[in-house]
């Protein structure tokens, strides 16, 4: 219980004392799982209204294909992109592996699923009516597509943060490709795990508070934009 | 008439779900109930029964299956009734478990943090039973030119003068230490682009340095463990200042009564008996071709 406390305290110290290389921590990873999240959402919206919109042999195993992606452990992403980075792998002549890149490349993978099968399933539960409506009011596709993006606005917001929770805490994947070398791909996940197993409980801590304030605050904004407009 | 038969049926098995649902907290609170009392108790039991070793090793030491495939099998020859645990950890957090008094035994190559150990009163006698030579591995190219320094110091210091990348555990293990005496050694300060710090385990830090082609200091028996997916060659001179000794530390059950220490004095008279001390001068030898491990009484000149 004592260790908890000396903890807690110890965190708060490193906290307001700035200390610079804990800041480098929080903002490589908020930049890292942003940038990721970013690259997620542009792929993932597109190719989730693509797949809910349209309609060809093989759609049921697509989206089988991607609601099982929403599940797939980080581990065994990072491994596979490991092996593809790696300097003998297919992609090695462009020497990613044990970068930041690295570590976006698979936060990526974990979180394109989860963005594409969320808006998938929002932009199904419309009204086929309204589908109908915006065509007879001459919308062209991309309108019609924008037209109902508004529509499930509330549901993306919700499959923003999922995204973003589920790449911002992921371990796994971060220290098999990123090295967690220190100054360099070291993020607040990764440095947890680091500082745990050498016995520095304290600054574990102190990364773990960084690491929950910087999903509470992320997400109280998703959170206020996405309950801006809500229905009295 | 069949859509309400279907109906009453899909409700009927919403029902029977939200019951379910309903009795599962029910159910998960008695398992988890009866788990804590077991955790509260188990501490209790271990203390007077003494039926349990945890040994605290380093990784190094545990990743070349000594323990696995020589000390335990031997251990429980002389004590059956013994369960052994073994905890691979880093050398500092092994202390720092040994500190706490959370294991029975240390088996650790980090003789700084041994001293201080001892000095600060947890342990009651440090017995070293084997060492060997760390090495410094790198890329075949060799653009520090690492093969022809004598000692690790001139090794380092080719390496910080040449820009070439050096990757270190940074884990505070005994590999770390060593890694750090040697820097200070060389009169060279590891900062910089080109030292990179990984914070991981041996294996990790050997595929991260190959792949950056860089240089690294690593045991032996990972090294040999892995050289086959790695593009790094061993470049070091066996020389004095790479020496690597393994203590096993017995510690005081004064501090901390929970402490096995009966069992933890069988391993120690085991590990530098004769037979212990012969069993570990030819391990490795079938895998890979040397042995792993040199026996510590070869020091002393006999048995």
């Amino acid at each position: 219980m004592q260790l908890i406390w000396e903890g807690f305290v110890e965190a708060l110290r490193l906290l307001l004392g700035g200390d610079a290389a804990l800041y480098q921590i929080a903002l490589r990873s908020l930049w890292v799982s942003g940038l990721a999240l970013t690259v997620a959402l542009v792929l993932g919206i597109p190719l989730g209204g693509t797949v809910a919109l349209t309609s060809f042999p093989g759609r049921r195993l697509i989206v089988t294909i991607i609601n099982t992606g929403m599940a797939a452990p980080p581990v065994v992403v990072g491994l596979l992109v490991a092996l593809f980075l790696t300097r003998n792998g297919p992609l090695g002549q462009f020497r990613l592996l044990y970068s930041n890149w690295a570590m976006v490349i698979a936060q990526v993978i974990i979180a394109l699923p989860i963005v594409t099968g969320l808006s998938l399933a929002a932009l199904q539960q419309l009204d086929v009516g309204l589908r109908q409506q915006i065509a007879a009011l001459g919308a062209n596709r991309l309108q019609a597509f924008f037209y109902q993006l508004r529509e499930i606005r509330v549901a993306l917001l919700a499959a923003v943060m999922a995204a973003f929770g589920g790449i911002i805490s992921e371990v796994g994947a971060s220290i098999m490709v990123g090295g967690n070398i220190r100054g360099y791909s070291r993020v607040l996940t990764t440095a947890t795990v680091m500082e745990t197993g050498r016995g520095n409980f304290d600054i574990a801590i102190a990364l773990s508070v960084i690491l929950m304030l910087l999903a509470f605050f992320v997400n109280a904004i998703l959170t206020q934009i996405q309950q801006r407009e809500r229905p009295r | 008439m069949t859509r309400a038969l279907r109906k009453s049926r899909l409700l009927a098995l919403a029902v029977l779900a939200l019951l379910l649902l309903a009795a599962l907290p029910l159910l998960a609170g008695c398992g988890s109930d009866a788990e804590d009392g077991e955790a509260a108790e188990e501490p209790q039991e271990q203390s007077i029964a003494r039926d349990q070793l945890i040994v605290a090793t380093t990784t190094s030491l545990n990743d070349s299956g000594l323990f696995e495939d020589v000390v335990l099998p031997a251990y429980a020859e002389i004590a059956p009734d013994v369960t052994v645990k073994v905890i691979a950890v880093g050398s500092g957090e092994a202390i720092a478990m040994a500190e706490r008094g959370e294991v029975d035994v240390l088996t650790v190559h980090s003789p700084a943090a041994e001293q201080e150990f001892m000095d600060a009163g947890y342990g009651t006698l440090r017995l070293q039973f084997a060492y060997n030579y760390f090495i410094i591995v790198g890329p075949e190219s060799d653009p520090a030119g690492v093969a022809d320094t004598a000692t690790a110091a001139e090794s380092f210091a080719a390496i910080a003068g040449s820009g070439a990348v050096f990757v270190s555990r940074g884990d505070e293990s005994g590999t770390h230490s060593k890694e750090l005496k040697i820097w200070e050694g060389a009169g060279r300060e590891p900062s910089g682009d080109w030292y990179l710090s990984t914070g991981q385990g041996m294996g990790d830090t050997l595929r991260i340095a190959s792949e950056k082609e860089g240089y690294t200091l690593t045991d032996t028996g990972t090294y040999l463990a892995q050289r086959d997916t790695l593009d790094l060659v061993p470049l070091s001179p066996e020389s004095a200042d790479l020496q690597n000794t393994y203590s096993v530390i017995l510690l005081d059950q004064n501090r901390h009564t929970a402490i096995n220490a009966a069992a933890a004095e069988r391993l120690a008279q085991y590990l530098v008996s004769k037979q212990g001390q012969e069993a570990l001068a030819t391990y490795g030898e079938e895998e890979f071709g040397e042995p792993l491990f040199r026996p510590y009484a070869e020091t002393l000149g006999s048995y």
